[in-house]
């Protein structure tokens, strides 16, 4: 085991995946030159070359849809989106595209790509850059979404998400690149539509993904004060989404708080709650706990911005106010 | 070309011609829902251009899309069984009309939202780029498409990255019920975009199946050694309506009779007979052949099942 960052097991991913496979390259906005704008492929056109390392026009319908038809041709390229907000110019190509096309064409046509893209607000980047549409994407029929919170699941889940012969949306928190945690040494995996149990506990059930687990982390901490014990799921994959595990953990506790980080309404925890309700319903002790940001456009203020966020505070006061624990 | 070549050509284009008018028949009848666009009038433009490519190549087009693959050679009864929405369709009765699709002929689709084929084509050239292949890749779009940002992005895209693949507009004057003076500021002509991007242009008669084959073979050739993208514009007109919905208001019915003067399957056995290249008698060889394929075809389309209600989940994922 050592302790690297997100961005490091990211780089790590990406380089194995580069010398491993020919097929393998990377395409998107400043990724060659400049090195990435989170630094991610810094080094990588020095030393894997132009060809792996492709540098595209700003023009993301158009390396999108590239990227595309060279995974439709056999190759399996790995798209790097500056910004989740951004697929937005592209999401014709992502979804009339990469995910219809298997569908409408019987099956003839796989799409093995991987689509990067830091999403998330917190940095005072305005409404256009803060946004998260992992949320939007779920619902497409035909993509796969992850959503990796610590070095580890980044790089087991990146691995499996490259070998994966369906289109993959790699949703990666810009907050949390730096962020710190064990990987081990020897080759892993982590397979897609598995959620994991961050932490065991018997009387509430907390979910979330990405860079809503720091944030669980801090509320289990803060339970823990008031001996209440809590669980801590990470989505992992946001679609699929792995349900018995999310349901078998609230049976057993009976409550549970569900934490989106993107804007509540339509966010990834509605599908869950629904889901908890119909499969789970009858284990609750009470209504099921939603927690997501505020509906708003972002903010750039900090202050604004940090108020249209989810945060400790407001779950703890929700937790308080529907179990009053 | 010898004399099967000739009526090779011909045979193309009168099988797409026939195979239009019985989906215009079998659309009346109900047999084929949603949208239809026949290809009726513009069968020179798909069947010269196709005719000058290899099958290595990959073939990327629009929803108007019957003619390029009948064209590429798929089976008129797998389209024809698409159309009905029958499970041995060549997309399983999941594509229909506007997403026609075989992947063993390179024929990859059957797009549906105009221009958004054209970043999708550029992925199949660089895949043949990056695999130092000398596939060349053809993507076809409409006059419509031009206005498209995907267009634009995409010609950028092969010119930097110096793509083997070309842009074939089928320009038949009418995005719909659009004309082009109503959509460009400087004339019919479409090359002078193509110029903008450093990518040479030529355009052709595509009512002159000849002229397109041979235009065809000169600009792949020169795509396939390595010169780089290009543009062919096709002029042409669709003797129909947009789609079967469309009774056409928005155009004059001399205009449309002037380009009848020039539908290239009744000129083509014409120009066949004039220079003596085969006889009358072998021109009404090749169509009884025609028919007895659409026949087979439309038979094949009425008997085959319809999807079995469990494959609605099936294809989604691999």
């Amino acid at each position: 085991m050592s302790e690297i960052s997100v961005r490091q097991a990211l780089q790590r991913g990406l380089s194995e995946a580069i010398e491993n496979d020919p097929d393998v390259f990377i395409m998107g906005e400043d990724i060659g030159a400049y090195g990435g704008a989170y630094a991610i492929t810094s080094g990588f056109l020095e030393k894997y070359g132009p060809e792996r390392i492709k540098d595209t026009p700003i023009s993301e319908a158009g390396f999108i849809g590239a990227g595309i038809g060279s995974a439709a041709a056999g190759l399996k390229p790995i798209v790097e989106l500056m910004s989740i907000s951004f697929s937005l110019v592209g999401f014709d190509q992502i979804v009339n595209m990469a995910a219809n096309i298997r569908y409408m064409s019987g099956g003839q046509i796989n799409v093995p790509m991987v689509i990067r893209a830091p999403t998330g607000a917190g940095m005072q980047l305005g409404a256009t850059h803060s946004q998260s549409f992992e949320t939007w994407l779920c619902e497409v029929p035909g993509l796969k979404v992850v959503a990796p919170s610590n070095p580890k699941d980044a790089l087991g889940l990146l691995r499996s998400s490259i070998k994966d012969l369906n289109p993959v949306i790699f949703a990666e928190s810009a907050g949390l690149y730096g962020a710190k945690g064990e990987v081990p040494e020897e080759y892993f995996e982590i397979e897609i539509g598995k959620a994991d149990i961050k932490q065991s506990g018997t009387d509430i059930t907390l979910v979330s993904y990405g860079h809503g687990m720091p944030l669980l982390q801090k509320v289990s901490e803060e339970l823990s004060n008031k001996n209440v014990s809590s669980e801590i799921i990470d989505l992992r994959s946001l679609s699929p989404i792995d349900y018995d595990l999310v349901n078998n953990s609230i049976q057993k506790t009976g409550r549970a708080l569900l934490l989106d980080t993107a804007r509540k309404n339509g966010g990834v925890m509605a599908e869950v709650a629904t889901n908890v309700n119909e499969s789970s319903g009858d284990y609750l002790d009470g209504p099921i706990l939603r927690v997501g940001s505020e509906d708003v456009p972002w903010p750039y203020n900090r202050k604004l911005e940090q108020h249209a966020m989810a945060s400790v505070p407001k779950i703890m006061n929700k937790i308080q106010q529907g179990y009053s624990l | 070309m010898n004399k099967e070549d000739y009526l090779n050509l011909y045979k193309k284009m009168y099988l797409i011609r026939l195979f239009e008018e019985s989906c215009g028949e079998n659309y009346s009848k109900g047999f084929i829902r949603g949208f239809l666009h026949l290809y009726i009038g513009q069968e020179a433009v798909a069947v010269g251009s196709i005719d000058s490519l290899q099958e290595k190549d990959y073939i990327v087009t629009h929803y108007r899309d019957h003619g390029h693959a009948i064209a590429r050679g798929l089976s008129t009864s797998g389209l024809m069984a698409e159309l009905f929405g029958k499970e041995t369709g060549v997309s399983k009765g999941k594509g229909g009309s506007m997403h026609l699709f075989d992947a063993e002929k390179n024929f990859m689709g059957g797009h549906a939202i105009v221009g958004a084929q054209m970043p999708l084509s550029a992925g199949f050239a660089l895949a043949s780029q990056y695999r130092k292949e000398d596939s060349v890749t053809v993507v076809y779009f409409g006059d419509g498409a031009t206005n498209q940002g995907t267009f634009h992005e995409t010609m950028n895209l092969a010119s930097v990255w110096k793509l083997p693949m070309v842009f074939f507009l089928e320009n038949n004057f009418y995005g719909m019920g659009t004309s082009v003076e109503r959509i460009r500021t400087n004339g019919k002509s479409f090359s002078n975009l193509a110029e903008g991007y450093g990518i040479p242009s030529t355009v052709v008669d595509g009512m002159d199946v000849l002229a397109v084959k041979e235009t065809t073979k000169e600009v792949v050739d020169k795509v396939r050694n390595g010169d780089g993208p290009a543009l062919i514009e096709a002029t042409t007109f669709r003797f129909q309506g947009h789609s079967m919905a469309d009774p056409a208001k928005y155009r004059e019915s001399s205009e449309v009779d002037e380009w009848k003067k020039k539908d290239p399957v009744e000129s083509f056995p014409n120009y066949i007979l004039s220079k003596n290249i085969a006889s009358q008698a072998e021109i009404d060889e090749v169509k009884k052949i025609v028919n007895d394929e659409m026949a087979s075809a439309v038979k094949f389309a009425t008997e085959s099942n319809e999807p079995d209600l469990n494959s609605l989940n099936k294809d989604v994922y691999l």
